[in-house]
């Protein structure tokens, strides 16, 4: 019975929000043509990777913050727990990961330098990177996931750390990550370079530390 | 109707999917999916209405994409909850969906 009646209330809400999407009014401001209307001042080609970095940059601070403090919450609830071996790899296994690693590490800095002008930046390179550490993982070649080090740490860290020191410098100038046109391509570049590399970290972390 | 809308609409269809899976289902993982899916749905209605006039709108895009990252992390978050619950009651369920798992 409650069954049904969730699923009736669930078919109700849905036909009513289409219906609304059906009548939706066009939007009252022309995002586009603002966007295209500030590219030049960007420092970057593509409009998402502009947005995402330039635009609506601290969107993007706060979201590694969260993914940051994400991974801490996991390690201290996980770290009760006492960490087991892996089961001894199989050897095609590791050798398919000794030659996937290289390829996936080269798919991933394509990927970052892809995004200044077509779709790709950070987070699809970092979900590269994290794939590639998961695949070392399973394949018994990465230990360093046993137990977290200090490299490792910082690391973890230095995508936010990194991207919060340039929100502060740029402080400076007058307001929060307003780069100047000049200097805009490069900072964004040291930026998106830290935030790959935090992000393939914080992402297999993310996994590895759970399983 | 454009492919835009189309899309939009089916991500209606899966957040009310995911929303029915939140309030019905008892295992914590189940409901840890159905919330994924309400948010997938959600992400599959902005980006849909970001091109229902046949350009893509950079903004909403750069926000799923955020959003995505965000969604993982929560989910992440969510399972390591899950595991630490299953370590102290040995279930991954809340406490009252136990009861009445132990009364079947």
């Amino acid at each position: 019975m409650k069954r049904f009646a969730v699923a009736l209330l669930a078919a109700l809400f849905a036909v009513a929000l289409i219906a609304a999407l059906l009548e939706l009014p066009a939007p009252a401001v022309d995002l586009p043509a603002a966007v295209g209307a500030k590219m030049a001042e960007s420092g970057i080609a593509h409009p998402v990777t502009a947005v995402l970095l330039n635009f609506r940059g601290y969107d993007t601070l706060l979201e590694i913050g969260v993914l940051l403090l994400a991974l801490i919450v996991v390690l201290a609830v996980a770290a009760r727990e006492e960490a087991k071996q892996p089961a001894v790899a199989d050897p095609v296994l590791q050798t398919l990961a000794r030659i996937a690693a290289p390829l996936m590490l080269l798919a991933a800095v394509y990927l970052l330098w892809a995004g200044a002008f077509r779709p790709g930046g950070a987070f699809q390179a970092g979900a590269v990177l994290a794939a590639a550490a998961v695949l070392l993982h399973l394949a018994g070649l990465a230990a360093a996931w046993q137990k977290p080090g200090k490299c490792l740490r910082i690391g973890l860290a230095a995508g936010f750390l990194v991207f919060l020191a340039v929100a502060a410098g740029l402080l400076v100038e007058g307001a929060l990550l307003q780069y100047p046109p000049a200097w805009a391509g490069a900072l964004i570049l040291l930026i998106e370079a830290t935030l790959t590399v935090s992000l393939g970290l914080i992402l297999a972390g993310l996994f590895l530390f759970l399983s | 109707m454009t492919s835009g809308l189309i899309f939009a609409c089916a991500g209606v269809v899966l957040f009310a999917m995911g929303t029915a899976g939140v309030v019905l289902l008892d295992h914590l993982l189940r409901r840890i999916l159905a919330f994924n899916l309400m948010g997938s749905g959600a992400f599959l209605v902005l980006i849909g209405l970001a091109q229902r006039d046949g350009m893509p709108d950079p903004v909403p895009q750069a926000m799923v994409l955020t959003g995505i990252v965000v969604a993982v992390a929560a989910t992440a978050l969510a399972l390591a909850l899950a595991r630490r619950l299953f370590a102290l009651t040995g279930g991954y369920g809340l406490p009252q969906s136990e009861a009445k798992d132990g009364n079947d």
